[in-house]
């Protein structure tokens, strides 16, 4: 019988064909997905502490509606996401917890600070840019929810990521002081934001099973690649420079070789070291201990109202 | 920003409106990644958009008005970016800390019912533009009055706590109430008759949704006043510091 499911099950992951809610799916295949969306729920939620760090701060009221607008396209991307991992059978509460209590990761890059506001299209550039590496093929995922989640999510990304170097762009012609803003955040976001893709493939674990089961289809180094090909021609049109004395165009492979990245500092901020960890953790669960007094009054007034009605 | 007074009713008037949104809007902002539950983090940040939205379409109209009066080239930034606190107009409740969520949304509801009835008799106003801008943010306005109003509901009516906690926001936003519909000279200017159907109206909002709330109204008791004229609390001081912070550091740059 087992093998029966799980026979069907990779047939129909081999036809391409969606694998629904409520299809049978293996356990390891259900927890993989809880994990790997989650985690990009959390991501989107976390990652909204450090570009909301300048709203206030937003240097004009066109920059601050257009960076408001993002973080809460984030905020959406967060709600789709967590509604997707839901059909997996774990709730919104439960996620949360797991953030919380340190058991659910979120993308390392979210534990850097932005501290000048060139950071911020640096991060819609970067960030966003990275991002969409990794999320365009999740279009595609063997997971039916996944899958359209990330078709609304990867629409938006792109736009920010647009609008991110733009940011930039117009620093890049600005003052002396303005350009040299945009080349600190660069510095500072660059190294970073290569971690982003994970470990590299011989180190990262999960990478084999997850794309025989399509809910992965290019691994960590693929995708770091095809983003330094993509960063190192756009940062030309910026007048910039990325902080890699080894990146050099390498004719013979029709790629950017690049530089050695340091992955004992991915793995410090991992282990909850990196500049921010702290501040990011400490104010989501602020943020949900300061609101447990709201949901609380919510829930008793619908459950008055449903008893009256 | 050269224009060290503007004497222009309309012009003060549009300015009032104006800081009004930026600040309310910039209150709102502060909770962004911030909220009780993502959907209304979500719900909040959007009406700090609306809100800074309607405030660079006033800025943006006054900005033309001065120039085609003086000739002095403004852009919307000027306004928000430029200015000290005595040329912002703003009522004083706009600019008070946030507090808690419940607090946040006792503002935003208090401000919004009023809006919709401002905003409503600005739609028939002489000047086009002014009532063309009234009529646009009108449709925002009264979503946020919708939000506000069921949230000031669920925690009026919600648990022993939440009652009490929006009780005492209530006292102590309650002193910052009157300034509203206490009319300056500029609006009176520009509002006409209209102005005493905005305060009935307001009151009628405000009365019926704590009613509901199971909330109750403070009587008596002081009030302030004076962010119409330029005399504003500590607080926005340091808003505006915040807010004006690369401005002011990088003079004359591009953004
Ligand atoms: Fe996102
Ligand atoms: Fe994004």
């Amino acid at each position: 019988m087992g093998t029966n499911f799980e026979e069907q099950f990779q047939q129909k992951i081999d036809q391409e064909t969606k694998i629904e809610p409520k299809d049978w799916m293996p356990q390891k295949y259900r927890h993989t997905l809880i994990r790997q969306i989650s985690q990009h729920a959390h991501s989107e939620i976390v990652g909204m502490l450090p570009e909301g760090n300048w709203i206030t701060r937003a240097p004009s009221l066109k920059r601050k509606s257009i960076l408001l607008a993002k973080i809460q396209d984030e905020a959406g991307h967060g709600l789709y996401l967590y509604a997707a991992a839901e059909t997996l059978g774990i709730s919104r509460d439960e996620m949360y917890e797991q953030l919380h209590e340190g058991k659910a990761k979120y993308s390392s890059i979210f534990n850097y600070p932005t501290l000048t506001w060139a950071d911020i299209g640096a991060i819609g550039w970067l960030v966003d840019g990275a991002a969409i590496m990794n999320q365009v093929p999740l279009c595609r995922s063997s997971f039916g929810p996944y899958a359209r989640a990330m078709v609304r999510v990867c629409k938006e990304e792109s736009f920010h990521q647009r609008q991110g170097f733009e940011s930039l762009l117009v620093l890049s012609k600005g003052t002396e002081e303005q350009k040299r803003m945009c080349q600190d955040a660069i510095n500072r976001w660059w190294w970073p934001c290569l971690m982003m893709f994970g470990p590299p493939d011989d180190e990262s674990p999960n990478t084999l099973q997850s794309m025989q089961w399509k809910i992965k289809r290019f691994s960590n180094d693929e995708l770091r690649q095809k983003f330094v090909n993509m960063i190192a021609e756009q940062v030309k049109v910026l007048h910039m420079t990325l902080p890699d004395p080894d990146l050099k165009w390498n004719e013979e492979k029709n790629q950017y070789d690049f530089g050695k990245i340091n992955w004992e500092e991915f793995k410090q901020v991992l282990q909850g070291n990196g500049p921010c960890n702290k501040e990011r953790m400490d104010a989501r669960r602020k943020a949900w201990e300061d609101g447990a007094w709201v949901r609380e009054a919510a829930n008793a007034y619908a459950a008055k109202k449903s008893i009256a009605s | 920003m050269t224009t060290k007074e503007i004497e222009n009713p309309l012009i003060k008037f549009l300015l009032h409106l104006g800081d009004n949104a930026l600040i309310m809007g910039h209150r709102n902002s502060e909770w962004c990644g911030h909220g009780p539950v993502l959907e209304q983090d979500i719900a909040l940040t959007n009406i700090a958009l609306d809100q800074i939205g309607q405030a660079r379409n006033f800025y943006q109209y006054a900005a033309k008005l001065i120039a085609e009066k003086s000739g002095e080239k403004l852009t919307e930034d000027s306004f928000a970016y430029l200015r000290d606190s005595w040329d912002f107009k703003n009522c004083l409740l706009v600019e008070l800390p946030n507090g808690h969520w419940g607090r946040t949304i006792l503002k935003q509801f208090i401000v919004s019912a009023y809006k919709s009835c401002l905003y409503q008799a600005l739609t028939s106003n002489a000047d086009e533009q002014l009532a063309g801008i009234a009529s646009k943010s009108l449709k925002e306005i009264s979503y946020h009055l919708r939000w506000s109003s069921e949230w000031v509901i669920r925690l009026g009516d919600g648990t022993p706590e939440s009652k009490q906690k929006m009780q005492d926001a209530i006292t102590s936003i309650w002193p910052y109430t009157n300034e509203w519909t206490n009319f300056t000279d500029y609006e009176l200017n520009i509002l006409g008759d209209n102005h005493w159907n905005i305060k009935e109206n307001w009151e009628t909002i405000l009365k019926k949704v704590f009613l509901e709330a199971g909330l109750s109204i403070p009587t008596n008791g002081y009030q302030h006043s004076g962010g119409k004229m330029g005399n504003h609390t500590e607080h926005l001081g340091y808003i505006l510091t915040e807010m004006q912070f690369l401005q002011r550091a990088y003079p004359n740059a591009e953004w």
